[in-house]
């Protein structure tokens, strides 16, 4: 069986990432298995700007900025296989794969990086009430076939969902033609960023309908009519609140799910993001497997995504080079009140330097404070006027408030009046 | 009077633009320069895709090298709609020079697409 020192399962903007900087870090012998027929994952179809504004300080197209990583991983002549299907991974780092030209392939490896991006949640996932026609399906499949193939999915379109993928498409439709009907949301709130409201929606008169959902489709073939109908407090529909739109086509926006399989099959406990459970260096509970990007936590800016995958490849590059620093992860982090995940799972007390921490608040909020607490004991806080479910945060807490002390911390959101 | 949704940062600033360019309900003064800058002269990269003979994939995704004139969006996708390319393409090659007559802005290619 062939061995190399890193396998990267993924080509896209996190493998990639991963590749460079554990190349860097001094490994050459470094292998990027990637399922689809280009390098660059998602970004290839992501043809609208507004990426690489931190990474390259320039806004760059989805193509663009993948280009860039594209172009410093073959510089480094970084091995890579393409319509490579990675089918099992055991714990001692056995990948199998396939593809054409070589068939099916064992490989053996010293470190993993897991970089598998992640995937759509489909119709079926949200079961609609009604038929079931041709004509519904994702944002992102939308994306593909319209982008990449110039086949456009529909003439009169409703999208259900405002993550940012479906109001790209709202204007990406219209500006192809398209009547774009409107967009259902289920919360009350959007759940896109700002500018992808104003540019998307609001630039082309398209109207929102926030705590509204798709309750009953229609269509012999091809569907022919969608109805929404406004949600209650549990989000059930309230009767006599219905809407009906005569459309061919209902693109689905309801969130994206880390790929984790093949970790997960591993028993490497999941985190509350979906993704494995990590610590600061981003290396699962199986020792030399590490994760990054959207397989960890689901983004919203490639440019963290290339960051985050920076500091796995490094932390594989240490492991397989033996010079990694003992991590202890004795202290677990938790999500408190009002927070939807924290992304790792287990820092360190000891050592120098900052614990990085990522998370996402449930719903929009404001004059909160974040609240630390390790053991119940407060460490520190942060005001944020506005803190907003659709943009991560990422922010340093200094090693020093942990005074070597082990335990849980908790990271929370405490509204500003009920702050001492 | 305009009013305008902020997209300078989450905030999400409803600004107020009266007649005399006054901007009010910002919180910050980046919202004074977006709200002007919004209604005197609203402009915005367009980015498409257009047909690619001769490589991989149909498309091929383009993008106006500078902002234009938010009024000239679907004139542009009118010309961009007509364009039809031959592989091989790399990013920055033009495609349309001068688009919607607006000088020195060009439509580019925003991907490598080989001659296959």
């Amino acid at each position: 069986m062939r061995e190399v020192d890193l396998a990267i399962i993924g080509g896209g903007s996190a493998g990639l990432s991963a590749a460079v900087s554990a190349y860097d870090a001094g490994i050459r012998s470094i292998v990027i298995l990637e399922k689809g027929p280009f390098l660059g994952g998602i970004l290839n179809q992501c043809i609208h700007n507004g990426f690489g504004l931190t990474e390259f300080k320039e806004e760059l197209t989805g193509p663009e900025f993948a280009a860039r990583f594209i172009a410093q991983a073959k510089e480094r002549n970084i091995e890579y296989h393409l319509n490579s299907v990675v089918s099992s991974l055991t714990k001692d780092k056995v990948l199998s794969y396939m593809n054409p030209e070589e068939g099916a392939v064992e490989i053996k490896a010293k470190a993993i990086v897991m970089a598998a991006g992640c995937y759509e949640r489909s119709a079926g996932a949200i079961a609609i009430p009604g038929d079931r026609p041709a004509g519904i399906l994702t944002a992102g499949q939308a994306q593909k076939f319209l982008n990449e193939q110039g086949y456009m999915v529909g003439k009169r379109v409703f999208i259900l969902g405002s993550g940012d993928i479906g109001l790209i498409m709202a204007r990406r439709m219209t500006l192809e033609g398209a009547k774009v009907l409107g967009v259902a949301e289920l919360c009350a709130w959007s759940n896109g960023l700002n500018r992808n409201m104003v540019q998307c929606l609001y630039d082309y008169d398209i109207p929102l309908y926030l705590s509204h959902t798709v309750s009953k489709c229609e269509g012999k073939g091809r569907l022919e009519r969608v109805t929404i109908s406004e949600v209650d407090e549990r989000k059930q529909p309230i009767p006599g609140t219905e809407k009906v739109f005569d459309c061919d086509t209902l693109v689905l926006s309801i969130g994206l799910l880390p790929n984790n399989d093949l970790l997960n099959n591993l028993g490497i406990p999941q985190g509350r993001s979906r993704g494995s459970e990590v610590n600061e260096r981003l290396e699962t509970s199986i020792p030399g497997i590490f994760s990054a990007g959207n397989v960890l936590h689901v983004h919203d800016l490639v440019d963290n995504v290339v960051e985050e995958a920076r500091v796995a490849g490094k932390a594989a590059a240490e492991y397989i080079l033996g010079t990694a620093e003992k991590t202890d992860n004795d202290i677990k982090v938790i999500p408190g009140n009002m927070i939807g995940y924290v992304v790792p799972g287990y820092v360190s007390s000891k050592g120098e330097g900052k614990a990085t921490l990522k998370f996402r608040v449930r719903e929009p909020s404001k004059n909160v404070y974040i609240v630390y607490t390790l053991n119940g004991k407060e460490i520190k806080k942060v005001f944020k006027p506005v803190i907003i479910p659709s943009e991560m945060e990422i922010q340093s807490l200094p090693k020093s408030l942990f005074n070597g002390e082990s335990g849980t911390l908790t990271v929370s959101l405490v509204k500003k009046e009920e702050v001492k | 009077m305009r009013e305008l949704i902020c997209i300078c940062c989450p905030r999400g600033c409803r600004l107020t633009v009266d007649d005399e360019l006054n901007v009010t309900g910002n919180f910050c003064p980046r919202g004074i320069a977006y709200g002007k800058s919004e209604v005197t002269n609203p402009t915005r990269v367009v980015t498409s895709t257009v047909r690619i003979n001769g490589s991989d994939l149909a498309m091929c995704p383009v993008k106006t090298s500078e902002p234009i004139k938010k009024g000239n969006i679907f004139k542009c996708m009118e010309e961009i709609n007509k364009i039809q390319i031959e592989a091989p393409v790399h990013i920055g090659d033009v495609i349309i020079h001068n688009v919607c007559g607006e000088e020195g802005i060009d439509v580019i290619a925003t991907r490598n697409m080989e001659k296959i």
